[in-house]
This record gives C-alpha cells, sequence and structure tokens, in this order.
C-alpha cells in the first residue's frame, strides 16, 4: 500500500481574500441588520448565508467569521454548512457564468454533448471554478425545465431547447449567448476531447 | 428501572430501558466491531460496521444508534453483515492512503484491528489516493488526512466534551473532510485549548502528538466517557 | 372572453413574459371588441414542451352546451399577439395551424385532482384563488370538523404519500397526532430534486394557495402551530409565488392567529435549500431546517416521533399535501373509487426526454405505462414499431430503474413499479429510445449519486465511487467478467447499508439496468466472446 509520489496539494492560501477588517463597512453593517432581522437565530444561518452571499456575490471568510460571531456559532460549523451546500460560492466568482443542465431529461436529449462542446468552445473545465478567467461553467442537475430539454443557464437566465443536433444553429445561438472564449488562442483544445466528465459519449 | 429483554445471537439479556442494541450486545459477551462509536459521545451511526440484523424483518440496523427494545431478536454474525463489513473496510482503506508501517498508530488503531477481525488483508477495490493535506501548523498536534476516515469522532469530543468545537465536518460526498476553523491551520484556531481529547478519540492515526513516531501512539478512549460520568452523575474516578 | 396565459417557469423560458406583455399591448391598440378580453396569467396549462401556451376560453353564443369552448394555442410568438386577440373577438383564424386539438389523449386522457386549479386560477391572486372555491375546506374543517375526523377522511381515501414511498398519509397524521402533548411541527418538503420530475414545481407556480390550504388542514389534524415549506433553492419562481401566497393568506386573516374566526393559530415560514439533493430525505430536510449540515440520521426514532426540535413533526410531500382540500371536499371515499386496489386516486407525472409530447399528466393510478408514454406522449419523435421507438422508461429518478418496453403494459401503481424493481418516485417519467445505452444510463446515475452522497456513510460516500468507476469501465468497453461481478456485489451491499435511502437506492439504476439489458454490459466486456459462456457457467453455479 504505497502511495505514488506527488506533492500533497498545499492548504488553501486565504491571504488573497479580504479578511473581514478589509470588508467594505456597509456591506459588514447590512450583514449586522439582516441577521438581526432573522432575530439572531442559529437555525437561520442558511438563509444568512444566501443573503450575504447576495451581498458579496459569494462568502468571503471575514464575512463568515462575523455571521458565526453574530449568530453565536463555532467557526467551523459555519463552514462546515456553507461548504456543504452547493449554490455556496467560497471565492470570488467569474464575471460570467453558465450552468449546463445534466439531469436525466437534458442527458436523454444530448446535455453531455452540449456541456462537452462548451468546455471546447470556452476552453475551460466542467466545474472547475476558476473557468476561463470569464467564464465558468458548472453543472446542475435538473431545473425542472424537463420539457425544454436540453437547457442551460447564462447568467441566470435559462435558456430552452438547445438544438444540440445541429451543430450551426448551436454555434450561432452560443456565439449569440456571449459564450466565446476570451482567449481565441485556446478555443477548440481540449485535452478531453471524449469529453469524459460530462457524462457525453 | 425498567428493564427490557431480548436475545442477541439466541442469546437472551436483559437491559436497562434507554441502553442502545450494542449495549445489549455487549451484555450477551459478543463481539461486534465499531469504528464510529465511542462510549460518551452522541452516536451517529455512520461506520455501518455495527449493523445488526433484526430476525423477522431482516432489516439492518446500527446496533451503536438504535435502542434496544422489548422482545428484539439480534444477529450479529450472519455470513452476509460478514460480507458487508469486510467491504466496508475494504471501502475504508481503498478511499483513503494508509501505509500502517509507517503510521504512528500502527499497532494502535482501530481501522487495523477491524480489518484484522474481518479477515481484509488486501482491497478488491482499487486505491483512489486521493490528493490530501497535512497540518502540521498545532505546536503539538498533527493531522494527516490520508488516514482520517471520517468518523467525527474528533468533532464530537471535542464539541461535546471539551465544548470547543474546533472541528467540523466540510464539503460532502467523497470531498468531505474535517477542518478546525474556518479551513484554517489548526495551529492558528483560536478556538482550540490543546487539551488533547481528539487525539485519543481518534481510531486512527489521522490525529496524533508530534513527539510520537511509527508505532508510538497511545490512546485514552475511554476518557470521553469517565468525562461525561464525571460531568452528568458526579461519578469521579476517584470513586 | 378570456385567454390564460401559461406563465410557470417551462413556458416562461419559452418567452411566455414577452409573449403577455405584447397582448397587452395589443389589446390597448386595438381597442373596441378587444378591450372586453380578459388577460389572465395562469400555471402550467401541461403541454410544456411547446410553450408558450395560452388557453382562449369563447363563450358560446346563449344557450349551447357547453357555454364555454376552450382553444389552445401552442409556441406563440409575440408578434402573432393581435392574430390571437382577433380570434378572441371572433375575427380571422390566422393561428389555425398552432392550434392544439383539445380532444387529443394528452388532454382528453387526463383527470385533473390534483390539478384542478393549476392553469385556471391566478396564481399570484388570493382573490381569484377563493373565488375557485380554495381554503373553503380550512374554512369548513375549523368551525365544523374535528382534527379525528379529518384524519379519519384521510385514512378512508387510501392516499398515501407521493414524495416517494408511498407511505399512508392518513396513518402518518395519526401518528404525529398520538403523540405525548406538547409542540408539533408539519413541514412540506417541496424539495423536489429528482431530475426528470417537475410537477411540485407545477403546483408551486401554478396554485400555491392549494398547497397552503392542504397545509394548513394538516396542522390542524395533527395539533400543530407552526410549520416550514421547504423548497429547492433552484426554483426561483416557485419561492417568489409562494412567498407571496403566505403574505396574502396572512392579510386575509387565513393563516396567523384565530384563523377564520376559529381558535386554531399558524404560523407558516419558507426555508429555501441551497443545492443538496439529499435534502429530500427527511431527516436531513429536518437538519437542514435548523440550519445544518443536511445529512440524514438513523431512524427510528422517526420525525413523527422526534423531528425539529426533537418535536413530533409530520413530513409531507408537495402533491400529497395539494390532494388534502379535494379529498376534503369530496370525501375520502370519493378519493378511494379512483385507482387501484393499493394505489388510490390521481397521480401527476413529468413526461420528458425522447416523447413527442412532453409535461404533465395527471392521471388516474393504474394507467399502464403505454398509455401515458406512447398514447398521451406519442412516443418517441420518429420512432416506429409495436413501442414506438421506446427502449426503456425511467421512473424514480435516481432512485427507481428503468422499464424496458416490453413491459410498457405495467399498471403504474406503487406496487407494480417495485416489482420491477424500480419504484414510482415523485413521479418523473424519462423516456429513452433505441439510441440509449444503458450502461451510460446507469454511470449518469451512479454519478448523480456520488455528486449528491452526503458523504456521512462510507457504503454511499465510498462505494458510489467505485461503482461509477467500474461503470466507466463498461461505457468505455474495457471491463471484464469479475467487474460484472463486483459491481453487482458491491451495489448488494450499497443498497443493504447505506444509512439513507439515497444510498439504499443509488444502486437501483444499475440493478435494474443489469436485469433487463444485460446484454448490454456482457457486450461491453473487453472479450465478450469468453464472457457470455463464462458467465452463464457463473449463473448455473448461483442456482446450484
Ligand atoms: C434521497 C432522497 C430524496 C428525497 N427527495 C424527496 C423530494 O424531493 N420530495 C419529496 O417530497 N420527498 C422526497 N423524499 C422522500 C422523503 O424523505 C419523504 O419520504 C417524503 O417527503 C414524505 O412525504 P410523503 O409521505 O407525502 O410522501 C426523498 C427521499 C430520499 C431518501
Ligand atoms: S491509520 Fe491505521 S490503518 Fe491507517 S495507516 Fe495508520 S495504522 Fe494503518
Ligand atoms: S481525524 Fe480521526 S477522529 Fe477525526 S474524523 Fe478523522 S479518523 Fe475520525
Ligand atoms: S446513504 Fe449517502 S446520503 Fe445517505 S447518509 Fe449515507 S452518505 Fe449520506
Ligand atoms: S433534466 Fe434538465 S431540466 Fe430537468
Ligand atoms: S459503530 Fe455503529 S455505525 Fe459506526
Ligand atoms: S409551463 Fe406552460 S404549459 Fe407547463
Amino acid at each position: 500500500m504505497i502511495a505514488p509520489l506527488s506533492a500533497p496539494p498545499s492548504a488553501p492560501s486565504r491571504a488573497d481574500l479580504p479578511p473581514e477588517a478589509d470588508l467594505p463597512a456597509e456591506a459588514v453593517e447590512r450583514t449586522s441588520r439582516l441577521i438581526r432581522q432573522h432575530g439572531s437565530r442559529s437555525d437561520a444561518l442558511i438563509e444568512v448565508l444566501h443573503q450575504v452571499q447576495e451581498l458579496y456575490g459569494y462568502l468571503p471568510p471575514g464575512a463568515l467569521a462575523q455571521v458565526a460571531r453574530e449568530l453565536k456559532l463555532p467557526l467551523a460549523q459555519v463552514f462546515g454548512v456553507a461548504s456543504f451546500y452547493h449554490l455556496f460560492r467560497l471565492g470570488a466568482p467569474t464575471a460570467h457564468r453558465c450552468a449546463v443542465c445534466l439531469g436525466t431529461a437534458c442527458f436523454v436529449k444530448g446535455g453531455g454533448e452540449l456541456a462537452a462542446r462548451l468546455e471546447r468552445r470556452l476552453g475551460l473545465r466542467l466545474d472547475d471554478a476558476a473557468g476561463n478567467g470569464t467564464w465558468a461553467l458548472e453543472h446542475v442537475s435538473c431545473l425542472g425545465a424537463c420539457g425544454q430539454a436540453p437547457v442551460l443557464v447564462v447568467d441566470g437566465h435559462l435558456e430552452p431547447r438547445l438544438p444540440v443536433d445541429d451543430p450551426a444553429a448551436l454555434d450561432a445561438l452560443l456565439g449569440a449567448l456571449g459564450l466565446s472564449a476570451n482567449d481565441a488562442s485556446d478555443a477548440g483544445t481540449d485535452a478531453r476531447a471524449d469529453g469524459s466528465g460530462t457524462g457525453a459519449r | 428501572m425498567s428493564v427490557h429483554t431480548l436475545t442477541v445471537d439466541g442469546e437472551e439479556v436483559a437491559v436497562p430501558a434507554g441502553a442502545t442494541l450494542l449495549d445489549a450486545v455487549r451484555a450477551a459477551g459478543a463481539e461486534l466491531p465499531t469504528l464510529c462509536h465511542l462510549d460518551g459521545l452522541t452516536p451517529v451511526g455512520a461506520c455501518r460496521l455495527c449493523l445488526v440484523e433484526l430476525e423477522g424483518s431482516g432489516k439492518l440496523q446500527p446496533a451503536c444508534a438504535t435502542a434496544a427494545g422489548e422482545g428484539m431478536a439480534v444477529l450479529t454474525q450472519t455470513p452476509q453483515l460478514q460480507a458487508y463489513r469486510r467491504m466496508a473496510v475494504e471501502l475504508f482503506f481503498a478511499e483513503g492512503t494508509h501505509v500502517c508501517a509507517f503510521c504512528v498508530a500502527n499497532g494502535n488503531c482501530e481501522l487495523q484491528d477491524v480489518a484484522v477481525a474481518v479477515g481484509m488483508d488486501h482491497s478488491r477495490f482499487p486505491y483512489q489516493y486521493p490528493q490530501r493535506r497535512v497540518d502540521a501548523s498545532h505546536p503539538h498536534f498533527a493531522i494527516d488526512h490520508h488516514r482520517c476516515i471520517l468518523c467525527t469522532r474528533c468533532v464530537r469530543v471535542c464539541d461535546e466534551i471539551e465544548g470547543a468545537h474546533v472541528w467540523d465536518v466540510a464539503n460532502r460526498g467523497r470531498e468531505c473532510t474535517i477542518i478546525t476553523g474556518l479551513d484554517e491551520p489548526w495551529g492558528e484556531v483560536q478556538a482550540c485549548t490543546s487539551c488533547g481529547k481528539c487525539v485519543d478519540a481518534c481510531p486512527t492515526g489521522a490525529i496524533f502528538r508530534k513527539d510520537d513516531t511509527t508505532a508510538e501512539k497511545q490512546t485514552h478512549r475511554e476518557r470521553p466517557q469517565l468525562l461525561r460520568d464525571a460531568r452528568e452523575k458526579h461519578q469521579w474516578q476517584n470513586q | 372572453m378570456q385567454l390564460r396565459c401559461c406563465g410557470a417557469s417551462g413556458c416562461r423560458s419559452a418567452g411566455a413574459e414577452a409573449l403577455r406583455t405584447a397582448l397587452l399591448s395589443a389589446r390597448d391598440q386595438l381597442g373596441g371588441a378587444a378591450e372586453a378580453v380578459s388577460i389572465k396569467s395562469v400555471g402550467c396549462l401541461r403541454l410544456c414542451g411547446r410553450g408558450p401556451l395560452v388557453a382562449l376560453d369563447r363563450p358560446e353564443p346563449s344557450g349551447a352546451e357547453p357555454a364555454c369552448r376552450t382553444e389552445l394555442y401552442a409556441e406563440l410568438r409575440p408578434e402573432q399577439a393581435a392574430d390571437l386577440l382577433a380570434r378572441a373577438t371572433g375575427r380571422g383564424d390566422a393561428l389555425a395551424a398552432q392550434r392544439l386539438d383539445s380532444d387529443h389523449p394528452f388532454f382528453a386522457l387526463q383527470k385533473s385532482v390534483v390539478l384542478e386549479g393549476c392553469g385556471v386560477v391566478d396564481p399570484e391572486s388570493i382573490d381569484d384563488a377563493l373565488s375557485h372555491g380554495t381554503y373553503a375546506q380550512l374554512r369548513r374543517v375549523l368551525l365544523d370538523v374535528s382534527p379525528e375526523q379529518v384524519r379519519e377522511q384521510v385514512k378512508r381515501s387510501g392516499l398515501r404519500g407521493r414524495g416517494g414511498a408511498g407511505y399512508p398519509t392518513g396513518l402518518k397524521w395519526d401518528t404525529v397526532a398520538l403523540q405525548p402533548p406538547g409542540p408539533r411541527y408539519v413541514v412540506c418538503n417541496a424539495d423536489e430534486g429528482d431530475p426528470g420530475a417537475f410537477m411540485d414545481r407545477s403546483v408551486l407556480e401554478s396554485d400555491p394557495h392549494r398547497l397552503i390550504e392542504g397545509l394548513a388542514i394538516a396542522a390542524y389534524a395533527v395539533g400543530a402551530d407552526q410549520g416550514f415549506v421547504y423548497v429547492r433553492a433552484e426554483y426561483p419562481l416557485a419561492v417568489e409565488r409562494l412567498r407571496l401566497a403566505l403574505r396574502q393568506a396572512r392579510s386575509k386573516g387565513l393563516l396567523g392567529a384565530g384563523i377564520a374566526g376559529s381558535g386554531f393559530h399558524l404560523r407558516l415560514e419558507v426555508r429555501v435549500g441551497a443545492g443538496a439533493y439529499v435534502c429530500g430525505e427527511e431527516t436531513a430536510l429536518l437538519a437542514s431546517i435548523q440550519g445544518q449540515r443536511g445529512t440524514p440520521r438513523p431512524r427510528p426514532p422517526f420525525p413523527a416521533q422526534a423531528g425539529l426540535w426533537g418535536a413530533p413533526t409530520l413530513i409531507n410531500n408537495v402533491e400529497t399535501l395539494a390532494s388534502i382540500p379535494v379529498i376534503l371536499r369530496q370525501g375520502g371515499d370519493w378519493y378511494a373509487a379512483i385507482g387501484t386496489e393499493g394505489s388510490k386516486g390521481t397521480k401527476v407525472f413529468a413526461l420528458s426526454g425522447a416523447v413527442q409530447r412532453t409535461g404533465l399528466v395527471e392521471v388516474p393510478m393504474g394507467t399502464t405505462l403505454r398509455t401515458v408514454v406512447q398514447t398521451i406522449g406519442g412516443g418517441v419523435p420518429g420512432g416506429e414499431g409495436p413501442d414506438g421507438g421506446v427502449k426503456a422508461v425511467q421512473t424514480g429518478g435516481p432512485s427507481g430503474g428503468c422499464i424496458p418496453a416490453h413491459l410498457l403494459d405495467t399498471p403504474v401503481d406503487y406496487e407494480s413499479l417495485r416489482a420491477l424493481g424500480s419504484m414510482m418516485g415523485s413521479g418523473g417519467l424519462v423516456v429513452m429510445g433505441d439510441s440509449t445505452s444503458m450502461p451510460e444510463v446507469a454511470r449518469h446515475f451512479m454519478r448523480f449519486s456520488v455528486n449528491e452522497s452526503c458523504g456521512k456513510c462510507v457504503p454511499c460516500r465510498a462505494g458510489t465511487v467505485q461503482l461509477a468507476q467500474m461503470l466507466d469501465r463498461f461505457v468505455e468497453r474495457r471491463a471484464s467478467l469479475v467487474d460484472l461481478e463486483r459491481l453487482e456485489e458491491l451495489c448488494r451491499m450499497v443498497g443493504a447499508t447505506s444509512l439513507c435511502g439515497l444510498g439504499q437506492a443509488a444502486p437501483n439504476p444499475v440493478l435494474s439496468t443489469l436485469r433487463y439489458f444485460r446484454q448490454e454490459y456482457q457486450a461491453a466486456c473487453r472479450d465478450p466472446v469468453q464472457c457470455e459462456p463464462l458467465d452463464a457457467c457463473l449463473l448455473k453455479e448461483g442456482t446450484r
């Protein structure tokens, strides 16, 4: 039982994320206010995290520390909850985000191919939060819009019935949605052209 | 105090109301492997090693987290249970990275003991060799996540007995990991009192004293129960 | 004359908002007769796959029966607003090609019970809901019917939980009601996470007041004065409409203290999830409502005994609760007359995948899969043969299984589906055509379970990862006979030993595809020639 030699991943570097002291005073004040609106009850943690994420676009460590203090919860518990739920983001998001549905109905209608195509087109990997610097692509498992399968969510807007069977129309549509790699040189180079990791054949 | 009578592998036992099936199994003198359970901590029923079969319904229930009831009949060693336990141990070994020969807990590790008890010498499932962290930032202790089996005994002992709640579980599924504070280096977490209870509670070589080298880890797994009895029943160790 | 415009998510994503705006401005521009056309926003009109949909109600000349004729138009574009208004006012018929045949089995075979108000009432108006009779049953039971009598009607109805497991609802209510005195809670499980399911979403978006009424009646029947509706965050419109509906109900005195002049109090709150399928599991749901990680815990104790903050808690699915007002209005016996021996009433299905007509289908329990998939759904587009090109139907989401085309004559009820190694689940029906590879489908679901496992117990946390990797080998056609054996063995272990329903059911899609499409797995073995005979002897050994 010998592990292959490889460098262990380094502990997350939090130096580049703002500590609480550096958070905008107004946001800190609003966080306090919304916590008070919830009666400072610890069972409101998830609701509070939703609202804090709306404020910052993600959950900065300083804000998590503030939430923990004001809801009288241990730091580790707050982090445990924030990291459990996939809709909470612990790092700053990219400027644009796209979600591709890989639920069953979308899967049957070619959601996997769509994901693979987007990976190639944008030069990024599915579910890598850093994306290509501008775009990040994540998967979702059913948005309840299965009647419109396959679907995409582009910056919060649902795009129904993507024409996966018609590559030209699909490309035109994706282009019109602004889904293009920021750096043309890395478009079309996909190490995983077999689509592994996306449910595609 | 009211008493429940039940049978364990055909053996009749009586346990006080409020006892678990694990208490009953022990009272009957039967052996049952456990990993996530530690006397004195709230049971979670996570490792699934202590599953027993309820005769009649055929349902499997974790003995550590199921209340003993009047007239229950439990089986602890059916061939099926043995096969499942062995597979569970294989899954534990395959999901982390365990090199016993170089481990502080070698010879004093509950995972190792369970592997011996269920007769597992290799995993039929491919080893995953996950990329995990080692955190040695604490002045006295360290944690090697490769050996962590996510039993959450450290989390519970720190929260329920020490009252510091330094630890918790972050992420989910296969990404689950034990964290300190806001996923900070352990040494930087102010809440840690350096009491060492997590070291004692950890069933494997994941959390250890920095002074200890290979096969030197000593543990005191009885302590949570002693502390709890002292606190709740005023039963002190000198009595 | 009335235009009912579907404003639920499906049609919204297809442009329903723009269409409605266009209709409103076209009406203003046209003036005259068009002014008499009322334009109403309603919920789902069923055929979601062809949205945006609009229903046109035209009164017939006096004395005719029925007094009103309804026409349905599909795939409308904003620029067609004037044409539609023209049709409404009896001038022109430019949209004939987009008119749907209301006598088509898709509509004709449906029986609306839960969806009675869906597509009829305006989900954002409590006055409209009241005028359609919503809250009448709540008022009636609060004033005239004892909690025991309410529970008696629910027991008589034979209603079983629509969240998946099919536990008899009346019995569950009794269990909660008969716990020792003390606080109690009611919870509506609106976490609908099975991929391919959108029934609960449609109820929330189309008729939220019916759900609130059902939940309030449940609270009265079990003696709870506080409740929660837990909705998944992926359903923003449902959350918005539910919150609005709760505000409206409070302002009308239908929630809060002394409801409708009775001594009954009820506080209801919405709790929004944050992207975790496992929170649909009831103990995980409770943890999440309390602001914790959504990890399940062993049962017993069941939530009915010890739930939120340790108090007895009733948890029911959206569709279960939305059936309650009708049951009380028509009586338990009326409801029990619909459906089959063991599965009473109607069931709402979300039909999607490789099928001509996708949308919401409510039919009596016991309707065959063939009726739903072929007669109602129209089979696979361009599909041929007796089974209309259908290869399999997936029911029950990641906990269910794939039912092969030759078993399409199975009636849909809890027991029949379970006997086939699938389950009712919440009601998603995903149709798969001939080109779908079954090991790939199995891997799809296993990856879902890997992603959604909470990580608490080892069989599910580590077992699903191993299973997904084994399935990779089949999909990539590099598996061996040993893999097939190990796959089944590990499936059994994960199913038998996992802590909660997610892990316990995670192997179902593999086991059911192995059961009906084993040859596809065998063909994926590296040397199929060698594989099959060997496999045959193994089977013989197993039966010896
Ligand atoms: C992994 C998992 C996911 C579930 N998801 C849902 C869900 O999304 N909606 C739901 O109503 N029930 C879901 N259930 C079932 C619930 O645990 C519970 O049985 C149900 O809400 C009870 O309501 P009912 O009796 O009205 O069906 C799920 C169960 C499991 C194990
Ligand atoms: S923790 Fe136990 S099983 Fe793991 S390497 Fe150390 S001694 Fe071996
Ligand atoms: S560090 Fe030790 S005690 Fe803590 S979860 Fe891991 S194995 Fe268990
Ligand atoms: S079966 Fe899976 S989801 Fe359920 S408790 Fe275990 S790890 Fe969590
Ligand atoms: S499967 Fe994609 S929206 Fe349901
Ligand atoms: S010891 Fe009982 S489940 Fe782990
Ligand atoms: S969403 Fe409009 S018809 Fe279903």
